[in-house]
């Protein structure tokens, strides 16, 4: 069948029959709607992650509290909640490098990162990323990791939402967080991207 | 359950094609749909493991090619439908009307500054699923464990690539909400969770990266122990 996925149009209109029936029972309303979508589209987002990435590659002590437990050290940074009530952050290394995915859903860690890219939640990067993970980063992210560094695929089966504290970029000596920051990019949290080359001004 | 959502591993999906930029929502719809989540999970149409159960059970073309809230929407029908709360054939007949009249109106409707308030606390607090319990952890880590063999007809978190797989636990999360119960609407019946690192030659055998492992979660009921190290740290 060529209509079996509803049309935009289709969608629209039930969502929008639906939204009708919850504004009649009193469990929505169109300023709940208008407030949720305000936090994730300009509150919440990887500008967040960045700037803790930002403060581990500034702080050793800080950055020490942030592996020992991502949860609460995100918490001095007044990072936290929804779908990252329990966090943890892998530290890439000359030898390891992370990436992770949810196989499962769509799980992904909210309070640092925002809501993820539709790659992220769609079918050919979940199925693909645990299996072949080095072809995926080279031919779909450009990214390429060397044979030598292992690739640990991070699969979000729980509610421990994980996400990359890449390597902090050589050049980047006395920058400060707020410079730093600026070169952490969502992918690089990912574990399907590098972080910005810096450029030295 | 052992459905197609279950996708780890599954070849033929096709390109990633990551595009450079994409808003955080692509159509008015979605918004919506997004917003529905917190206020379906307060007005107790579900948990989040129902939740998930819900879309599991979507036809599963529809799911692999609808856009991904799409999904959202076939898990709020599922639990409205369950749980009373929504008239399926009411449904019906508002999507003909606005389809017919897609700049029709939503009710006339008073704000609630309660909602708002809840959007404000719940955001940030989030809704923890670590929960206290009695149960010794059976694992510790350095313990290699085998994943469990069983394929349930309802909501389990054993990804079918992981199954009867051997690998190592390399840390211990504390207790929480058990999906194989929680999912199904049998309680949170909390249990111990556990990170387990495979090799990809142990998923993959030969096929698998010579230098490439996957960690995945399992929650105690889902391990047995292969061998353990004495005197390692729990």
């Amino acid at each position: 069948m060529s209509n079996l996925v509803p049309s935009q149009e289709e969608i629209a209109a039930r969502v929008k029959a639906l939204e009708s029936m919850l504004i009649e029972q009193g469990v929505i309303t169109t300023s709940m709607v208008d407030r949720m979508v305000e936090i994730y589209e300009t509150e919440v987002g990887p500008q967040l992650g960045a700037k803790v990435v930002a403060k581990a590659w500034a702080d050793p002590e800080f950055k020490a509290r942030l592996i020992k437990d991502a949860t609460e050290a995100c918490k001095e940074l007044g990072i936290s909640g929804l779908q990252g009530e329990d966090m943890v952050v892998l530290e890439d290394t000359d030898d390891v490098h992370h990436a992770i995915v949810c196989t499962l859903c769509s799980c992904y860690p909210w309070p640092v990162l925002g809501l993820p890219p539709n790659w992220y939640k769609e079918p050919a990067y979940r199925a693909r990323i645990v299996r072949e993970p080095r072809k995926v980063l080279a031919e779909e992210f450009d990214y390429r990791v060397p044979d030598s560094t292992e690739i640990q695929i991070w699969d979000s089966s729980s509610e421990m939402r994980y996400w990359v504290l890449p390597q902090r970029p050589s050049g980047t000596e006395g920058w400060t967080e707020e410079q730093l920051a600026e070169l952490v990019t969502r992918d690089s949290m990912i574990g399907v991207g590098p972080v910005k080359t810096p450029v030295v001004s | 359950m052992n459905g197609v959502f279950d996708l780890g591993g599954t070849d033929g999906l096709g390109p990633i094609d990551p595009p450079a930029e994409e808003p955080t929502f692509r159509a008015e719809w979605e918004k919506p749909i997004f917003t529905m989540f917190a206020a379906l999970f307060r007005a107790g149409w579900f948990g989040v493991d129902q939740f998930r159960h819900g879309i599991e059970l979507m036809d599963p073309a529809v799911y692999l090619k609808a856009p991904y809230y799409e999904h959202w929407l076939a898990t709020f029908e599922h639990h409205g439908k369950r749980t009373g709360n929504l008239d399926l054939d009411e449904l019906d007949r508002r999507t003909a009307h606005y389809l017919a009249n897609p700049e029709a109106p939503l009710p006339e409707h008073e704000q609630s500054q309660e909602l708002l308030d809840f959007v404000d606390a719940v955001v940030p607090a989030g809704a923890p699923a670590a929960r206290p319990t009695d149960k010794e952890p059976r694992f510790k880590v350095g313990d290699t464990v085998r994943m469990s063999t069983d394929v349930p007809f309802g909501h389990t978190r054993i990804a079918g690539y992981t199954r009867g797989k051997i690998g190592t636990v390399i840390a211990h999360h504390g207790s929480f909400i058990y999906p194989d119960t929680a999912g199904n609407g049998l309680g949170e019946n909390p249990e111990h969770v556990y990170t387990i690192k495979f090799t990809a030659t142990e998923l993959w055998g030969a096929q698998g990266d010579a230098n490439g492992t996957v960690c995945f979660d399992a929650w105690d009921p889902y391990l047995t122990l292969i061998a353990t190290i004495e005197g390692a740290a729990a």
